[in-house]
């Protein structure tokens, strides 16, 4: 008998790492910034971006397919991590540029007034000139990179402590992080939340410091660091739902009450989650947006985490690969069919433009993979291996109610 | 009333007169308002002149009939000929005496400047210029009266100050017109342009005032004139204590400019100003603002912004150095202001206003506000009404808000109830439900294309939208929703799925464009009670429909063996079950239901708002709101929750009424906190029905 190992233990680690590895070297080797220019620049950064969704995705999947809360709320902190970040982004980037023009003059400029010109550069747009106190960190990478981590992490803890000591669970919960999400994304709507209002960060992908560094080599290595992120998040995630955590947490999505009165203290396991999971988000976000170059408060709007829940629900739930493979199919192909790339079906009396009936199939295929397919895509993986996740129990020691009883993991008995 | 046939005789016009005597020139037609205008006038004068003998002994009327117009008007012939402000009102005073029918008339257009004088004879007519001659009409019979050369023409011009006296004459005309809206119309005009020379005509045709509406309306003008105009203090106090009964805006905004105020500043508060306020300050008003004040009143010197200061280093750096600092070392505030004080010193540039300059400018001066009126006991008085006005005002407001709350619950009602039953009974979250709900307003806004009548189409698209979201619902139900029972969560993706499914499907079909649906014309308006309380028939229509709803819903649920069944399956599906009652056929009904209420709420909705294929999106988090507070399966509970938003919502944005983000923001907030103190919403079911 071999020794049980972390790794021994989930075999998809290994592969999942590889397979990001090879792939993030392929990539590189043919991107244009490596001189060969068969994958153009705005291409490498799709792939980048996309990489993050997958990211986020994977936490996702940890917060709904392992522990059975369906967050409509980690695109909110997917968003926040991007507006920390595109806050010292805007600020040192106006800064350099402001401080080439005034040194222009005969005399040198002085701190207060380089401030002062950065603000009303940055808030002319939404009419003030003033630098609202949230922006008191602005001028500091490492403040807005804890911040980054932080400010997501915060509102998860203090949103998810309120939400679960009260014990609003399934479907409520689902309506109040959606609530949540709404109400941050209206505030920021506004132009004196202190974050320019709906026309939120822009100028981001130019990175300050590295102006003469070009984007074909940016974009590179934006593309890797959001592949180690990915790879390090997706280690971590498979190790916190492995061992006696993991057992824990499945317990509590399989059945609440049982857990509690086992003697664990629910609300501690999800509230862990559901930070841990904000901050991996924010993390992701970070990433996402200095390759998107813009970041406003639509991004944050209620619709984006539910396609995010879509994505994992496409993707398989309850299995970290095929939560990340499901944001990556969907999202390329989302972008692929509304980019107006895909052929248009002509059917003699209506010809289908897809940039039209995308969302149109997209909400169907969606409707029939959680009709028919549960398991997602993830679910063709078993076919290949012929495996269970879990080994089937005896159905005889079913339990006192119809929900109780499992025989495959994460579904309940018809 | 004696009946006006005889009268209207008089200005019949008499054909034979002009028609035989002079040739009428073809292509005299007056401008097309003008025409109106006159037509209006000669409206009126039959019934004015019926006025004008009502009141006054009827043998004097005839004798008076007897002068004409020109007549008249000749024995003041210089003054009509070149008349001046002070003196004109001799002209005038005959007029009104005269009480002719044609007088008003008259006064209109000599003010407009269509009055001529023929040389010749001295006569007067009415008249328009074309070409090098006149074409002239008779001043009492509206007749072509032939034409005369430019040269035997005199036209009438008379100066500004002149117009206003005639047209305030005027008003008194307009005031005791027989026609209802031509007196409401100069009621109007003089609220819009209050004057004192009104008051007194005014004040007359009180009266003699038929409509006690109307007669009301003129007391309360009449009282609002006299607090502004009125000739003693007592009689303007008097009348300013009068205002204090009312609401209207126009009260408000008279008590307001009795009450302007200037700002002022100065050393010392001047002997005999009526002062409504002194300011300190730091607290009345920041030390920036008092500051400026002082500078724009040039009783101190300017502040130097960085700006100014910048500019004056610049313009004075000498060889590498600005005032014996280096220009390298000029990079921080404290350099700056030192090389700045070495230049000053020396007299170069002026002082640097510092901060001690500032705090002894603003010490010895006094900031005050002074009313404009200089009587304080006027000002008194009207800052007493002021506050019994707005005390009013606000206990109005207050009414008014309730009234928006209950039209605003009523249409959360209307689209949470349907969202409530399926998930009390099924425990389902439709996320497809606010697509339902734009369903039912698409199926309004096709209905109207088809039937023009907004009356029928709108009785027509009410059960029509009910039947296609039943039928909506009921096949979602069957297709979907059946297959994913003790999933929830499942169920609510797979109908955000069929959401954004038909939502693209909606914009595929209609287009992006917002599409009108037309409410019918006994729905527009609105019930105004007074400035303040007023709402539009349309919320009241929702609101009554939301009330039949309710209703009709109770009724289902309470006498009905389907809403027996309903409840039990709501209760505990198993022994409903067990009891014989088919869960599956009561889950198709309740979801069929619920849709087709959505859909009436999505004609509701789309006769105020505009129909898109996101307008469900923009009500579902509202309905889910609703009903997370109100709590799960209870009709009350929806109700419940449903005012309590309409409530929050109208009472955050009456607060902070700039912002309705902000409010919408706040509003979830308070919600999320809501649910801390009573997770299962307002109204609980208790017991083994509550579950788990």
């Amino acid at each position: 008998m071999t020794r049980k190992t972390f790794l021994t233990e989930n075999r998809s680690v290994f592969w999942f790492l590889l397979s990001l590895g090879v792939f993030a070297l392929i990539i590189t080797v043919l991107a244009d910034g490596s001189g060969n220019g068969m994958i153009s620049t705005s291409f490498v950064k799709t792939l980048g971006r996309t990489l993050c969704l997958m990211l986020v995705a994977i936490a996702m999947d940890v917060v709904w397919g392992y522990t059975g809360i369906l967050s409509l709320g980690h695109m909110a902190f997917f968003g926040l991590g991007g507006y920390m970040i595109g806050m010292w982004l805007m600020y040192a980037r106006t800064e350099i540029v402001l401080t080439a023009s005034l040194n222009a003059a005969p005399i040198p400029p002085t701190p207060e007034e380089i401030h002062d010109a950065i603000g009303s550069q940055i808030f002319g747009l939404v009419g003030s000139s003033e630098f609202p106190a949230i922006w008191y960190f602005a001028p500091s990478l490492p403040a807005q990179l804890a911040l980054v981590v932080l400010v997501p992490g915060v509102l998860a803890l203090v949103f998810g402590w309120l939400a679960f000591r009260s014990r609003v669970t399934g479907v409520y919960l689902s309506i109040l992080t959606q609530a949540m999400t709404l109400a941050l994304s209206l505030y920021l709507f506004q132009n004196d939340s202190g974050l320019r209002g709906n026309n939120g960060l822009s100028g981001l992908q130019n990175i300050p410091g590295l102006g003469d560094v070009p984007q074909s080599h940016l974009s590179i290595a934006f593309f890797w660091a959001s592949a180690v992120a990915l790879g390090a998040g997706y280690v971590l995630f498979a190790w916190v739902v492995s061992g006696k955590m993991g057992s824990v947490i499945r317990g509590v999505r399989d059945n609440e009450s049982r857990v509690r009165f086992l003697g664990y203290h629910v609300e501690s396991y999800k509230l862990f989650i559901f930070t841990l999971t904000g901050i991996v988000s924010g993390i992701a976000g970070a990433l996402y947006y200095p390759q998107a170059g813009i970041i406003n408060p639509n991004e944050i709007a209620p619709i984006a985490s539910i396609y995010l829940a879509v994505w994992v629900a496409i993707g398989g739930r309850g299995r970290l690969y095929g939560a990340a493979i499901g944001a990556a199919v969907v999202s390329l192909l989302s972008s692929w069919f509304t980019g107006g790339s895909a052929p248009d079906v002509n059917l003699g009396i209506y010809t289908i433009q897809w940039t039209d009936w995308w969302l149109v199939l997209l909400g169907l295929s969606f409707v029939a993979v959680t009709l028919l397919a549960p398991k997602g895509i993830g679910g063709l993986f078993d076919l290949i291996g012929n495996r269970h996740p879990v080994p089937a129990t005896s159905s005889t020691a079913a339990g006192p109610d119809l929900g109780a009883r499992r025989t495959v993991e994460g579904e309940e008995e018809k | 009333m004696t009946s006006p046939v005889p009268l209207q005789s008089i200005t019949k016009p008499i054909e034979c007169i002009a028609a035989d005597t002079f040739a009428v020139p073809a292509a005299s037609s007056p401008p097309q308002d003008f025409q109106t205008r006159l037509a209006m006038l000669r409206a009126l004068f039959p019934a004015l002149a019926l006025t004008l003998c009502l009141c006054l002994p009827s043998g004097k009327a005839a004798a008076q009939d007897q002068r004409d117009l020109q007549s008249i008007l000749q024995t003041e012939a210089e003054e009509v000929a070149s008349p001046g402000r002070r003196s004109v009102g001799s002209v005038i005073d005959a007029l009104v005496a005269s009480e002719l029918p044609q007088a008003p008339e008259f006064l209109q257009r000599w003010s407009e400047r269509e009055v001529l004088q023929r040389t010749t004879d001295g006569l007067f007519f009415y008249g328009t210029r074309e070409g090098d001659s006149y074409a002239l009409t008779d001043l009492s019979t509206g007749e072509p009266a032939g034409s005369a050369p430019a040269s035997e023409i005199e036209e009438i011009r008379p100066n500004g100050g002149v117009r206003r006296v005639i047209a305030s004459a005027l008003v008194q005309f307009q005031l005791s017109d027989p026609i209802e809206a031509r007196r409401i119309e100069a009621l109007d005009s003089i609220a819009r342009n209050p004057s004192a020379d009104q008051l007194e005509p005014l004040l007359a045709s009180i009266e003699d005032e038929p409509s006690p509406r109307i007669r009301a309306r003129k007391e309360e003008l009449a009282g609002m004139l006299a607090a502004t105009f009125g000739d003693t203090p007592e009689e303007r106090i008097a009348a300013i204590s009068a205002l204090s009964d009312g609401v209207s805006v126009q009260i408000r905004a008279v008590l307001n400019q009795i009450l302007s105020t200037r700002s002022e500043v100065g050393t010392e508060i001047p002997e005999g100003t009526n002062i409504a306020r002194e300011l300190t300050p730091g607290d009345d008003l920041t030390r920036d603002d008092a500051y400026a004040r002082l500078v724009s009143e040039d009783l101190a010197p300017e502040i130097q912004s960085r700006d100014q200061l910048k500019a004056a280093l610049t313009a004075n750096i000498d060889g590498g150095t600005v005032g014996g600092v280096p220009i390298g070392a000029l990079d921080t505030e404290e350099a700056r202001a030192r090389a700045y004080e070495t230049l000053a010193a020396a007299g170069t540039i002026p002082r640097l206003v510092t901060e001690e300059d500032v705090d002894a400018a603003l010490a010895s001066h006094v900031f005050f506000e002074a009313y404009d009126e200089d009587d304080p006991a006027i000002t008194d008085a009207a800052r007493a009404a002021l506050n019994e006005v707005e005390t009013r005002v606000a206990v109005h407001q207050v009414a008014d808000l309730a009234l928006d709350a209950v039209s605003l619950a009523s249409i959360y009602f209307l689209a949470a109830i349907g969202l409530a039953i399926t998930f009390g009974v099924m425990g389902v979250i439709n996320m497809a439900h606010g697509e339902f709900i734009m369903m039912g307003a698409y199926t309004g806004y096709v209905v109207q294309q088809i039937i023009p009548d907004y009356t029928v189409s709108l009785i027509v698209a009410l059960p029509l939208a009910f039947a296609v979201t039943f039928a909506a619902g009921v096949a979602m139900e069957r297709l979907v929703i059946r297959w994913l029972y003790h999933r929830p969560l499942e169920t609510l993706l797979a109908t955000f799925g069929i959401s954004i499914a038909l939502q693209q499907l909606a914009k595929n079909i209609f287009g992006t464009q917002a599409r009108p649906l037309t409410s019918p014309s006994w729905l527009e308006g609105a019930w105004v009670v007074n400035d303040v309380i007023g709402i539009a028939n349309i919320r009241i229509a929702i609101f009554v429909l939301a009330l039949i709803f309710l209703a009709l819903i109770l009724f289902i649920l309470k006498r009905t063996r389907v809403g027996l069944e309903v409840r039990a399956v709501t209760q505990n599906p198993g022994m409903a079950a067990s009891m014989g009652i088919n869960p599956e056929r009561i889950n198709m009904l309740t979801f069929g239901l619920g849709s087709g209420i959505a859909g009436i709420a999505g004609v509701a909705i789309g006769l105020y708002a505009q129909v898109t294929s996101e307008m469900g999106a923009n009500y579902i988090v509202q309905s889910f709101m609703t009903v997370v507070v109100g709590g799960v399966g209870n009709v009350w509970g929806t109700l419940a929750g449903a005012s309590l938003i309409g409530v929050l919502q109208k009472g955050i944005e009456w607060m902070n009424p700039s912002n309705t983000l902000a409010a919408q923001t706040y509003m979830i907030l308070f919600i999320i906190l809501f649910i801390q103190v009573r997770p299962k919403g307002i109204v609980a079911l208790k017991g083994r029905a509550a579950g788990d």
